[in-house]
Order: structure tokens, then sequence, then C-alpha cells
């Protein structure tokens, strides 16, 4: 079982791909993957920078691993590694994936004074009073009046967006952008579900909820059926 | 055993000691034992209003440093039939001369000799706040329909919530003007309550009478001919559990002509 091969090189159409073997260890991967690099190296002298993928199977790697490896593979050839693909992670970054993409829904006034920060996307059912403030990592829907602050993708996610049945805020925030109610509203009611977005121009612009669907494809999350 | 029913505000001005002295005074006349006790160490009014200043001897602060006992330092209201007493606070103190315990302690003692205890709350939000909010079962917020008051009675709103001892709180808008909320040059009673959604307990309109009484010494709600009055003692019905319908703002000067229109059901 000794020449079985440890790290085999594919070409498809997208590019190279990298299949690293999950049975044997991270030394002797780490020694084979330089050695393969070395043989082939005379192969491609062309000095374009190749993209290719990285798959570990069922390995895990931690961060400095994965640097590691990256390096590695960068040193020896004109490749470029895009992305590392494996099926395993841990819990703790399962949990945070999760929570970064959940929804949570929260039944409860958010009052002048109050702070209501979230992971996730946010769905308050209830009002946001002025002097309040909601923030979330992805997006914000509030089911009632938003008076007070909003701040959709707090940790930088610029394509997050606020949506509101009665859009009369304060102040909008989406990652790093700020933008404020103007001194004076053009019609008093404040039209009925409103959404807010960031534009290609970094502005953050408010418009019809039913644009959203045109701009954020990827807001729909259901998958199958009909 | 008693309840404790604290009247706060947030914003100062908006009529927390007028209320607290109406309430207190229209529970008594339903007839309940009630004690009034004044927590704005320091800035004592509550005594002013029910003029009954100078007969005070000991106070809230003497009570809780053990300097005298709760029934030598309680004022007695002679106009009513052992109903009403005052504990007033100490105007040479301040608010961190009392601690939310001592103070949680206090009432629930007073909770064993009377029906309803009204504490008035100083304004803001710190130590004097947290110490007349410690005892406290139920809450009253007062506001006017200001957005400066209403914007404060939020954030008290917001505190109140978080008090696990305290039941949801109830509003009272006072001072409200009626010529100004018609022309939509003040809020109005739905805005304000729909904005702060928590249960209205009563409205009471703006009256000078409210001024004249106060500064006599003698709470409003002991003159039967006043509208103010009127909202004072509904407010006492329904904390006692009736339900008493919203009074009409505009009853007072409307023609016979508009009453025979609303009577037909025509809409001015």
């Amino acid at each position: 079982m000794k020449n079985t091969q440890n790290v085999t090189i594919k070409g498809t159409k997208d590019g190279l791909t990298l299949h690293l073997d999950d049975t044997c260890s991270y030394e002797e991967l780490k020694k084979e993957l330089d050695r393969k690099l070395a043989n082939t190296s005379k192969a491609q002298e062309e000095d374009r920078l190749l993209t290719v993928k990285v798959k570990v199977g069922n390995r895990y790697l931690s961060h400095g691993q994965q640097e590691e490896l990256k390096d590695l593979i960068r040193q020896k050839r004109n490749l470029l590694v895009d992305v590392i693909e494996t099926n395993v992670m841990t819990i703790a970054e399962a949990e945070e994936l999760r929570q970064e993409n959940e929804i949570v829904s929260v039944a409860r006034i958010v009052r002048s004074g109050q702070v209501l920060e979230i992971t996730g996307d946010l769905l308050l059912i209830g009002d946001v009073n002025p002097g309040g403030t909601v923030k979330a990592s992805g997006n914000v829907f509030v089911m009632g009046s938003l008076k007070g602050i909003a701040h959709a993708g707090c940790n930088g996610n610029e394509q997050a967006v606020i949506g509101a049945s009665s859009m009369k805020p304060s102040q909008l925030r989406i990652a790093g952008c700020i933008s404020r109610a103007p001194d004076q509203l053009p019609n008093e009611d404040g039209k009925a579900m409103e959404c807010a977005y960031i534009s290609e121009d970094q502005q953050i612009v408010i418009d019809r909820l039913q644009t959203l669907m045109k701009i954020r494809p990827n807001l729909t999350r259901f998958e199958g059926g009909r | 055993m008693g309840e404790a029913i604290v009247v706060t505000s947030g914003k100062g001005g908006v009529g927390k000691t007028t209320t607290s002295a109406n309430i207190g005074t229209a529970l008594a006349l339903q007839g309940k034992r009630v004690c009034l006790v004044d927590t704005d160490i320091g800035l004592r009014n509550l005594d002013v209003v029910m003029g009954l200043e100078n007969r005070i001897i000991y106070d809230l602060v003497d009570v809780i440093q053990g300097r005298c006992k709760i029934h030598q330092a309680l004022v007695k209201d002679k106009r009513f039939e052992d109903k009403l007493y005052l504990l007033p606070a100490a105007q040479t103190s301040d608010k961190t001369a009392v601690q939310p315990e001592e103070m949680k302690k206090l009432i629930d003692e007073l909770k064993q000799d009377y029906d309803y205890i009204i504490i008035d709350c100083p304004a803001g939000i710190e130590q004097g706040y947290r110490n007349a909010v410690a005892g406290a079962d139920r809450a009253i917020v007062v506001t006017t329909p200001e957005v400066s008051a209403v914007r404060d009675a939020d954030r008290i709103i917001g505190l109140l919530e978080k008090e696990e001892n305290v039941e949801p709180p109830k509003l009272v808008i006072n001072r409200i003007r009626n010529h100004l909320m018609k022309n939509g040059d003040m809020l109005d009673v739905d805005e304000v309550t729909s904005h702060l959604s928590i249960g209205l307990i009563g409205i009471v309109a703006d009256d000078d009478e409210v001024i004249k009484a106060s500064n006599h010494g003698e709470p409003i709600a002991l003159n039967p001919n006043s509208k103010a009055s009127i909202a004072y003692r509904n407010i006492a019905r329904r904390i006692l559990g009736e339900s008493v319908p919203l009074q009409q703002l505009d009853s007072g000067d409307e023609g016979m002509f508009t009453k025979i229109k609303r009577f037909f059901g025509v809409r001015s």
C-alpha cells in the first residue's frame, strides 16, 4: 500500500484541483505535496498564475495548517490557492455559521436608551422607538415601525438590508455607511413597507420593499418546491 | 397586605407630585387606608402640595437611619379620618442617604398597615429612581403630550419593564390642552398611547384650579366640581379595579346644538 498516492492533481475545465488524501498523516501529506509539486514543475514553464482548488476530504485543518499548505503550494509554483474545501469543521465553527445564518425573532419594543444586538438576521415583532437601537450582523426586519436607529451588517456585511413596515428612522446604518433622516419628511406617514440597502455608489437608498427581490436575490433561502 | 404603587416619569415638571397627592387623596376618599411616601430626598414637595409641611417632625432618612420609629415620622392628614398619612422626605440629606434594599424593607413594613402606598419618585433615572422603584408592586408613568416628555417616559418604561417585581406600568397623560390637541399642535392621546404601547389609566386636562389648589396645600381631588378632580378620582377607581370610561375632553365647552347633533349621531 506504500505506493498509493496521497496527492493527486486533476485538471477540470474550471482549473486545477488538488486532491489530498485524508487517511495519511499531515506530515506525510506535506512531504508528498512538496515532492509532487517539485516533480511536475518542469511541465509548465509559463509565468501565468494558476488558481487551484484544494480538496482535503475528511481531514480537519486548523487555521495554521491551512496557511502552511497555502504557502507551500504558493512557493513551489505559479499556483495560487483559491479555496480549501473540507468536509469537516469544528462545533464552534458550525455554531458560528448557524448563528450567522439564523433569523432571530424577538417580540418586544425597543425603547429609548435600549440596544438590541444579535448575530444573524433580526426579525423584530414590535417597534423601535426614537432613541432605541437595533443591531444585527445580518439583515434587520422590523414588523412594526422603525423610529430609532437600525444597523444592519454591523460586522461589515455590505449586502445586508433593512426592512420595516413603517420606515421613519432617525438613522440608518449598513456596514460602514450611515444615513440620517431628512430634517423634514416629505410626507407625514412614511410609505408602507420600505427597505434600505447600499447601492453601487456606496449610498444608502430607501426604496419599495418589492425591489429587494431584484437586487438581493440571495435573500431567498427557500429551496425545492415549485 | 397592601400594594405599593410608584408614580414616576423620568422627566421633571410633568406632575408626578401632583398626581401622587391626588391619587392618594382620591383613594382615601374611596375609604382606603393610604400612605404617601415622598422619595425626593433633598427636594421634597409632596408635603407642601398636601399642606402638611409644618407638621413634619421626623422624615424618611430618620426612619431608615434608626433615629425614630415609622409611626413617629408619619404625618396624619386630619381632613380624613385616619385614612391618609404622609411619610415626608428629608430636606437636608441627598439621594445617596438611602439604599434600595433599605427602601424595600421600609415599604414592606408599611404594606402591613395600609391598603395603598403611593411612592412619589424623583425625576431622573439615578439612585433616587432606584430607591423609589425598589419596593413597588405597580407603577404609574406620568407624561404630558410633549415629545420630550414622551421620550423620557419611553426610557423609564424600558427600565420598569426590566424590574421583576413590578407589574407592567400604566400611563397617565397629564396637562392635556384640548385646543392645542385639536389643532394638531400637540400629540394627541392616541399618538402617545400607541407610541408607548402600554395601558392607559387616565387622562387629566390642564386646569388652572390644580395650580391654585396645590398652592393652598389642598389637593384638587377634594374639590368635586373640577374636571381635573374627576379625572384623578377616575384614576383611583381604575386602580381599585373598576372600569370607568375615559373623560370626554371637550364636554365642557360644547353647545346645546352639538349635543343634539351627537344625540342624532351626526359627526361635526
